[in-house]
């Protein structure tokens, strides 16, 4: 295999394996800039493949092609609905967070699955019908080198996760909108004083990690697995939750870290057949991503600062 | 504040146990007087009894054979119960225990250690373990010769191969695993000895995203057949086929389905036009081998301490042929190497050492 080659199987692979893991990390980054810790995103997912699944199951006769976009748009109403329990714990009634997003992942787990056996009768769906399809993207596809490398074989939701990265960023760093999301989570009193709605930016936050979580998990669900059971979302979130720490709370830093996640991921299947990777143990290769994290969280690779906020409610007047 | 949050919390963390026991019991309410009558009795795995896997097939086994012997569902007929983490086992185990059943089934390898200890501290109740051995005086295994059904799948992926090159996707690296992926080698060597077989492992049950990117480097590697012996990664390797399929549907690219028959999770539509990714699967009879054991211990005969193994001859394995992407020819190549393994003519290799010896015979 040249090196062309194994490059045309790695990186088609780890951008489709990176998507849920982009959208679920902006959900996260998201909720921690403004001072709420969210756990439970693993839970978001699992609530964002169950609406995904279900939506397209009993849609698909009528909708046809537009099923998948209208589940996606499903998941992510849903999502922000179901992340409002998390908003209200931690931000209203002042709970530990971490606690709460725990509680998120089983209540979603346990609710989603509760309702799959009452609604289908048994423990798991039906495979979906109408995915997103492979494509090559027109014109770009034909780009020499990068062409079939970046284009080909790939699915739309894909470059979604990589430009809302970007219009993350945006948001965060270049609008007023993002400017009081971020002093909320460093100094929540200074941002008060000013005249800015704490407990409204928070709720405003979890609501889109919601949103971006249940996204993630049905981009999952109906790329990868195409149907739902207790194993459909099985520490994704939790993953896309170190993306965010590796990638230092930036929106672009959490693509990044997702996009080397799913490169780590198919360096280890492709290793094999690479000369120099031969000898390495896949062991290392799948584990790259976790030591990197806490790498990261301990300080070998720069700094990995989180909000200053983060993970304490915020009690208006008090020093 | 403080009391209201709290509670707030534990409400969520009860509300989500209640609902995930409420999926999972399957009711023991049916009392039982009975205590003259045979009773059966089994605990899932995590998967349930609609795991689509081999916990509905053993399911299914003992409804069977309550059906069959007049017997009602609930305590002193048949019954189950599911388990919904490991550390459920042995609590189920020991409910099943109380309820006074004549033989307790454990299903799935997972649950080796729950039995061993159940069984230990309750010598004169019988149990049953499916898919591993426990040696215990008091319990019967079933086994299952998963090498000769995939060797006969390897058989159909050795003569369909267009490119020579098929894949093998494996859960995770353990002797059960081993068994599927030597037989599979053998039997692909056998019949097609220029065709090169890669392994690789997911490393779970439950990747299925590690199981799709692994099928999605094989099939852009030239592999055209992939065998997956790995539960719901399995997921991903169907999904992978499909897309590509939707994409040229031209493309000859298959899966081969595991445990039951995948037929139906192959199905593709492109245009008016179904095409359908599975090959064929190897399909566990676990249903037979529970209902099976369920007999002789209802007869007196009761094998404890003993490992039953259920392959070919006892119709333990099967080839499914569901969707007929198989051609005549190569199901009759099957059926004659299906002979020579019951006839004992071909000794299928059940690890990598044996199937190193069998390769040597084969040039």
């Amino acid at each position: 295999m040249s090196v062309y080659d194994v490059l045309q199987t790695i990186i088609p692979t780890a951008i489709f394996f990176a998507a849920p893991l982009i959208f679920t990390a902006l959900g996260g980054v998201f909720s921690e800039r403004s001072g709420v810790v969210n756990i439970g995103l693993e839970g978001l997912m699992t609530i964002g493949a169950f609406v995904g699944i279900v939506f397209n199951l009993t849609f698909a006769d009528r909708l046809g092609a537009w099923t998948p976009w209208l589940a996606l748009v499903a998941a992510v109403i849903v999502g922000a609905v179901f992340s409002l329990l998390h908003a209200v714990a931690s931000v209203t009634f002042r709970a530990d967070q971490v606690v709460s997003g725990v509680a998120i992942n089983f209540l979603a787990l346990g609710l989603s699955l509760f309702l799959v056996k009452k609604m289908y009768g048994k423990g798991q769906t039906d495979q979906i019908q109408v995915g997103f399809d492979k494509m090559d993207v027109p014109v770009l596809s034909d780009i020499p080198i990068i062409g079939p490398l970046l284009f080909s074989n790939a699915y739309v939701p894909s470059y979604i996760a990589i430009a809302l990265a970007f219009v993350s960023w945006y948001v965060i760093y270049k609008t007023p909108f993002g400017l009081r999301l971020r002093a909320v989570g460093e100094h929540p009193m200074a941002a008060d004083t000013m005249g800015i709605n704490v407990a409204k930016m928070r709720y405003i936050a979890v609501m889109i990690s919601g949103a971006l979580g249940g996204l993630g998990g049905a981009v999952y669900a109906t790329i990868i697995s195409r149907d739902f059971s207790h194993a459909t979302i099985s520490g994704q979130g939790f993953m896309a939750l170190a993306a965010m720490i590796f990638g230092k709370w930036h929106p672009v830093g959490a693509m990044g870290a997702a996009l080397f996640f799913g490169l780590a991921q198919s360096l280890s299947i492709v290793g094999q057949t690479i000369p120099l990777l031969k000898n390495v143990p896949t062991v290392y290769l799948l584990i790259a991503p976790y030591v990197l994290t806490i790498l990261a969280l301990a300080g070998f690779i720069g700094r990995a600062e989180a909000p200053k906020a983060a993970g304490t409610p915020y009690i208006k007047g008090k020093r | 504040m403080k009391k209201r949050l709290g509670f707030l919390v534990s409400t969520l963390f009860a509300a989500s146990t209640m609902l995930a026991a409420c999926g999972g019991q399957g009711g023991n309410n049916a009392g039982g007087n009975g205590k003259d009558t045979f009773s059966v009795a089994m605990v899932t795995d995590v998967g349930g009894i609609d795991d689509k896997s081999f916990n509905q097939s053993a399911w299914e086994g003992l409804q069977k054979f309550g059906k069959d012997n007049g017997l009602e569902k609930g305590r002193g007929g048949y019954d189950y119960l599911q388990s919904s983490s490991d550390s459920d086992y042995a609590t189920n185990l020991n409910k099943l225990v109380r309820s006074d059943f004549d033989l307790i089934y454990g299903i799935g390898y997972l649950m080796g250690d729950a039995v061993k200890e159940v069984a230990k501290q309750n010598p004169k109740n019988h149990f049953a373990i499916v898919d591993t051995v426990v040696n215990e005086p008091n319990v019967a295994s079933i086994t299952f010769k998963e090498h000769e059904g995939s060797f006969l799948v390897g058989v159909v992926a050795g003569l369909m191969t267009k490119t020579n090159k098929i894949g093998f996707v494996g859960g995770m690296e353990i002797p059960l695993i081993e068994k599927f992926e030597s037989g599979f080698r053998a039997g692909v060597k056998a019949v097609n000895p220029k065709a090169k077989v890669e392994v690789q492992y997911a490393g779970g049950f439950d990747q299925a995203d590690k199981g799709k990117a692994i099928a999605s480097s094989m099939y852009a590697s030239g592999i055209d057949i992939i065998y997956h012996a790995s539960g719901a990664t399995g997921n991903g390797v169907f999904s992978e086929a499909k897309d590509l399929k939707k994409k040229d549907p031209n493309r000859k690219i298959w899966v081969i389905g595991v445990d039951k028959d995948q037929a139906p999770e192959g199905e593709v539509k492109v245009g008016d036009k179904t095409y359908n990714v599975t090959l064929t699967s190897m399909v566990k009879r676990v249903d037979v081998a529970v209902y099976d054991l369920a007999k002789q211990a209802k007869a007196g005969n009761f094998p404890g301490g003993k490992t039953i193994e259920y392959g070919l001859p006892e119709n333990g394995i099967r080839v499914a042929t569901t969707g007929g992407n198989v051609p005549e020819n190569v199901l009759k190549a099957v059926d004659e190497w299906k002979q020579k393994i019951i006839k004992g003519e071909v000794k299928v290799p059940t690890n990598r050492k044996e199937y190193e010896q069998f390769a040597a015979t084969i040039k």
